[in-house]
């Protein structure tokens, strides 16, 4: 592991002249952008974030904010396909335990993807190859990076389909994708991902497509797994819920930008920007008593193509026409500290934030 | 923009939501049955083989009753293949039923032919759930909003575009979008264009099949509170299948939870999440994410239902949930259970089911249990027995342990055990401390009259057993 550290080091050296960061996983003004017939689609723009060995950071956002871009530009998955002509422009910084993901060799990266780093798809059915067992794609995900024989493969992949609680785990090994219910082609996934012991693990949407009952199987999988394995988790998903679960840190993205970032607890009780309050409100709960109305933020996201100038959120915010303390409009908001460890990117007074959320929008929650 | 001129129509969102019991009272004088729906099947055949022979059949829907008043919504939920959608494809006549019986306004449309509901089409429309593929591309919104007037041969007054456009402002889009093509809208903005196009004719029932899974958190609060305004300006009567049980709450006024093609619970809302009575109901809801990083490791709150849905081609006999469930016993494995009204507004397939008053002596034991336990993470079990009994403490009429039973009472068990920390519903806790008791005392009394229904269709009472059952389950 250390050789790979240090030969990964040394093909980084290129990379701009910043320090390697402490933290597991750092994330430096990532930005993705996909030239299209229309324009720039600038999918990410400019996103940082950090993330500690064994916690979890949950990504919400609407469909379109940028949350699986991210999650594919720190895989690397962006430049190892090729699209035609035309390449997602990336920029910025990704370290992963000292290593510069982006500046780094290709084949470097390829040997991290994997091994220390997996991913959970969102679907399972189009995620896992139909021509080939369970078993077959386990053994290969873990020959890749393990010099064993087959038979060694196998007894992991058993091994491992046991962890993620798949009854009869010797026999399903065999079995074919299609034989699998959705709960437990996801679980299998989650085999997959973690049978070489990832450090990083992102999880695009991993229960969306499930049944409730299922997700609360899958979650709580995620969660013990990670106990067990002590890894770094990132959980992508525009279900509150799932995040509340399993996040210790959330980071809110709208327009493929970060607008609010802070541990769970503050972003979920003290939200200090009208978006995430937007998010708060517009979601019946059932563990509140039964709300009158909802309080949907009005209008859609923007696209990304055309991106509002100043505050991305500026055309749906209630709060747009406040006065505020000498800033421009067309100036976009940079991330605040608003608490201990809590940053919201909105241009009206900290003050003012904290008294429109105690006044006005945390009594109709 | 558009959605600026809709909010102008919203009211004011009401503070200090009072629902307690608020289900019952709400539509003080219901309307008459719409919709009926006696022993509804829908099988559909397998073939095989070079002579389509068929080998068997999925039970998609396999004998369901209920009725749908006018004016109130029904909320149907249940895991994906649990015949939801079918049942609203049947209701509407897109399927035909193979057996049973549908009663529109007293009228048996069951096997109506095409011609025969062509009138009828009018009065019932359907919302589909991805409003992408439910709206024709080579279409204008016009011409698709406007279709229904054509093919019901109806003229609207001022013309067929000038209804449209009114139309299209009613569900909060611009009129001008009239010549617009689907592809330049969003989302939830075709989500309102399939809901102008089900409101064209003025309809009666509108039977939405998922309308808002496909969409954004943010703009699936726009839709639901647009059906929600219409409905009341309107009068419609909705039938709404969905698969998230906090928007079905939100929006329904009875619900409907349906597993394998069989209704296993159908009761009144705020009956059904207080005390849902039917183990699956119970377990679907402790299923659900609490967007609440405090709770996050609740986990003792859940059950968790081992493995996954049966296949419908072969349901298992007698109770189709015994498979999963932490309470069956023998009888369950047999008979299967009838849909009966074991509380006024709240009818239960079940041979054992919670929250009701035949648990009522180990509940007792456990209601101290919980008092002792307020500050550690509170049990699922036991704050739902505490609740149960509860009830009873307070029929007694004993000042103290009616305040103190009051918490429990309250729909989450976890909000009791932070009463330290300020949680904000917790005034509104304070505020109302007797009368959920009270609703609840007189729902057991209610059900008392019912036992002897209860005990009839249970043949066996081993509840002590089943429970003691339950508990090690879910630890």
């Amino acid at each position: 592991m250390t050789e790979l550290s240090k030969s990964g080091a040394a093909v980084g050296e290129p990379t701009p002249a910043s320090p390697a960061p402490t933290s597991f996983l750092e994330v430096r003004d990532l930005k993705v952008h996909f030239p299209t017939d229309d324009g720039l689609v600038k999918s990410v723009d400019g996103l940082s974030f950090q993330l500690e060995k064994g916690k979890t950071l949950g990504i919400v956002g609407e469909s379109g904010s940028g949350k699986s871009v991210t999650s594919l530009g720190i895989m690397g998955l962006h430049t190892a396909g090729q699209y035609g002509k035309r390449k997602a422009q990336i920029s910025g910084e990704i370290w992963l335990d000292g290593t510069e993901l982006l500046s780094a060799d290709p084949d470097h990266v390829r040997k991290l993807r994997g091994r220390e780093m997996a991913m959970i798809f969102q679907d399972p059915l189009s995620a896992l190859h139909p021509y080939y067992t369970i078993g077959q794609q386990i053994v290969e995900a873990y020959r890749i990076h393990h010099d064993v024989d087959k038979k060694t493969a196998k007894r992991r992949a058993v091994e491992m389909l046991d962890r993620v609680g798949i009854p009869q785990p010797d026999k399903r090994v065999d079995s074919y994708p299609h034989e699998f219910s959705g709960g437990m082609r996801q679980r299998a996934m989650i085999a997959m991902s973690l049978v070489n012991n990832p450090e990083l693990l992102i999880a695009d949407e991993p229960t969306t497509a499930l049944d409730v009952t299922v997700q609360a199987q899958i979650l709580d999988l995620i969660r013990d797994l990670q106990k067990e394995f002590g890894s770094a988790v990132i959980v992508i998903t525009h279900d509150l819920g799932v995040v509340a679960e399993l996040a210790d840190d959330i980071l809110v993205m709208y327009g493929g930008r970060c607008v609010e970032r802070g541990s769970a607890e503050e972003v979920f009780y003290e939200p200090r920007h009208p978006y995430t309050w937007g998010l708060l409100g517009s979601m019946p709960r059932l563990d509140r008593d039964q709300q009158e109305r909802l309080i949907p933020v009005k209008g859609s996201p923007p696209s990304l193509i055309n991106i509002p100038s100043g505050c991305a959120f500026n055309p749906r915010c209630p709060y747009a026409d406040l006065p505020k303390d000498n800033v421009t409009r067309t100036v976009r908001p940079e991330l605040s500290e608003v608490g201990s460890r809590h940053w919201a990117a909105c241009h009206l007074g900290k003050e003012q934030r904290e008294r429109i959320w105690t006044e006005e929008i945390a009594p109709k929650l | 923009m558009s959605d600026e001129a809709k909010a102008v129509t919203i009211p004011a969102q009401a503070d200090g939501p009072t629902t307690q019991g608020a289900a019952l009272t709400k539509d003080a004088a219901p309307g008459e049955v719409l919709l009926k729906v006696t022993g509804l099947q829908k099988h559909f055949p397998i073939k095989k083989g070079l002579l389509q022979r068929q080998v068997g059949a999925v039970h998609a829907v396999d004998g369901i009753d209920f009725e749908v008043r006018s004016g109130e919504t029904l909320g149907v939920v249940g895991e994906s293949g649990c015949g939801k959608s079918t049942m609203g494809r049947l209701i509407t006549r897109l399927l035909e039923p193979t057996g049973g019986k549908v009663e529109f306004e007293g009228k048996d449309i069951t096997h109506l032919g095409v011609s025969g509901m062509r009138p009828l089409r009018r009065d019932v429309q359907m919302i589909f759930q991805d409003p992408y593929s439910s709206l024709n591309p080579r279409h204008t919104i016009g011409t698709i909003v406007g279709a229904p007037f054509k093919l019901q041969g109806v003229e609207p007054e001022g013309g067929v575009k000038k209804e449209v456009q009114r139309l299209l402002s009613v569900v909060g889009l611009n009129p001008e979008h009239y010549n617009r093509y689907p592809h330049e809208f969003s989302g939830g903005q075709r989500q309102r264009i399939g809901i102008a196009r089900a409101l064209a004719l003025n309809p009666k029932l509108v039977v939405a099949d998922e309308p808002v899974s496909a969409l954004d958190v943010s703009i699936q609060a726009q839709v639901v509170n647009l059906l929600d305004d219409l409905q009341q300006e309107l009068g419609l009567t909705y039938v709404i299948i969905a698969h998230d049980l906090s928007v079905v709450r939100h929006v329904s006024d009875r619900i409907a939870v349906m597993y394998l093609g069989k209704i296993v619970e159908l009761a009144d809302r705020d009956l059904l999440y207080k005390s849902p009575m039917h183990p699956y109901t119970k377990a679907l809801m402790s299923a659900v994410p609490i967007p609440d990083p405090r709770r996050k490791n609740a986990k003792s709150e859940r059950i968790l239902l081992k493995g996954d849905v049966p296949s419908p081609i072969s349901p298992p006999s007698g109770c189709r949930f015994h498979t999963r469930c932490w309470k069956a016993t023998q009888t369950c494995k047999t008979t299967e259970p009838v849909l009966v009204e074991l509380r006024t507004g709240q009818q239960v397939a079940c041979h054992h089911p919670e929250n009701f008053e035949d648990q009522a002596p180990q509940d007792t034991v456990l209601l101290t249990v919980a008092k002792e336990a307020a500050e550690l993470v509170a049990d699922e079990v036991l704050a739902e027995s505490a609740e149960t009994s509860a009830a009873l403490a307070a029929e007694t009429a004993s000042e103290p342990t009616e305040t103190e039973a009051a918490e429990p009472t309250e729909a989450t068990e976890a909000e009791a055990a932070e009463v330290a920390e300020p949680a904000e519903p917790a005034t509104a806790e304070a505020a109302e401390p007797a009368e959920p008791a009270k609703t609840e005392a007189a729902e057991s009394a209610e059900a008392v009259k019912a036992e002897p229904v209860k005990a009839e269709a249970a043949e066996v009472a081993d509840a002590p057993g089943s429970e003691g059952g339950q508990e090690s389950t879910d630890k």
